[in-house]
């Protein structure tokens, strides 16, 4: 259960992004790859409490679920796996080493007031 | 009529401050040409005996050190310590994995250029510890036979995260009817370059192959000293 620690960067670095800027965050957009190692249903029920006490206590996270993409090198190709636990071209099914994205953890943008 | 929300993109990784130092911990093993392995697994796998075993083996002929996260207790810094290798016990409290900063503080006044190799032992946990970049040259994860051939498969992030495989307890492996082949084909699936070493560390069966990889990966020191100059 590290997802409280994650949430608590996650809440850290908006907090540190809508100060600067002098905003006020609604919503936090994340982008979450099943590489990354987090309980999804984990991290949302974290975040309330990392948020709570906090400037972004009202505030919504949301979360995008990103792909795990490989690179085929017999098909010469980017190709969408649908399982961590088989990294295999989807099409020709010859395992895929290379996997180009999957791991994300990251805050792609947050919603403010206008 | 409600203004709607504006959409302000950042683009920035949730954990850039942990990366930020553990960058800085790699450059610090590069320059004082220190190999450092942190080695991940769950509760009761074997990490500490199988540590332990290691540093026997490779002292005196290199000069190795461990760091050692626990939740609580210095006992295995205490087991580890009985090899005659500098041990130092991190304890996390709460926290289910080790950071960067907590082994850049735990590093703070070890001389690293009088080392060959550094283990970092992280707390058992094949979760947490997944997003967490130590700094280290090689990560390893570690499953015992006990535990079931399926581990890579309901742990895909560890696994794929992960630049070695170690099947530890080989000598328990007939006796709770262990299949390698299917283990070493979920970790194939989970992460197909991964290599495996299936080994004992209680008969020693298995150890060299392991041994002999850590020692290629040791930086040559033609002169400790020149970077310091």
């Amino acid at each position: 259960m590290h997802e409280l620690s994650i949430a608590s960067c996650i809440v850290d670095l908006a907090r540190e992004e809508a100060e600067s800027r002098g905003v006020h965050v609604l919503a936090i957009h994340l982008r979450l790859g099943p590489l990354a190692g987090l309980v999804r249903e984990a991290l949302v029920g974290s975040y309330e409490m990392a948020a709570a006490g906090t400037p972004l206590a009202q505030s919504r996270l949301v979360i995008e679920d990103a792909p795990i993409v490989v690179f085929c090198a017999p098909c010469n190709a980017r190709r969408t796996v649908l399982s961590p636990q088989s990294l295999r071209c989807p099409e020709c099914g010859t395992p895929a080493p290379q996997v180009l994205e999957g791991a994300e953890l990251e805050v792609t943008a947050l919603e403010i007031d206008p | 009529m409600t203004a709607q929300p504006r959409l302000l993109e950042i683009r920035q990784n949730v954990l850039k401050r942990n990366d930020l130092v553990a960058r800085e911990l790699r450059e610090q093993f590069r320059r004082a040409g220190v190999y450092a392995v942190s080695l991940v697994s769950s509760p009761g796998s074997g990490k500490t005996m199988f540590l332990e075993r290691t540093l026997a083996e490779l002292r005196p002929s290199l000069r190795v050190a461990a760091l050692v996260g626990d939740l609580a207790t210095e006992n295995d810094a205490r087991r580890l310590a009985r090899s005659g290798a500098p041990v130092r016990q991190i304890v996390t409290g709460t926290v289910c994995h080790l950071e960067a900063d907590m082994v850049m503080k735990a590093l703070a006044d070890w001389d690293l250029a009088n080392l060959d190799l550094l283990f970092i032992e992280n707390v058992g946990n094949l979760v947490c510890p997944t997003s967490y970049d130590l700094g280290e040259n090689a990560r390893v994860v570690l499953m015992s036979v006990t535990e079931g051939e399926d581990k890579p498969l309901k742990y895909p992030g560890i696994f794929h995260a992960a630049d070695l495989a170690v099947i530890t307890k080989m000598d328990l492996a007939d006796a709770v009817g262990f299949d390698l082949e299917a283990a070493a084909a979920n970790i194939a699936a989970v992460n197909p370059p991964l290599a495996v070493l299936p080994l004992s560390a209680k008969t020693g069966q298995g150890m060299s192959p392991w041994l002999e990889r850590l020692r290629t990966r040791v930086p040559e020191k033609t002169c400790p000293n020149q970077e310091r100059a």
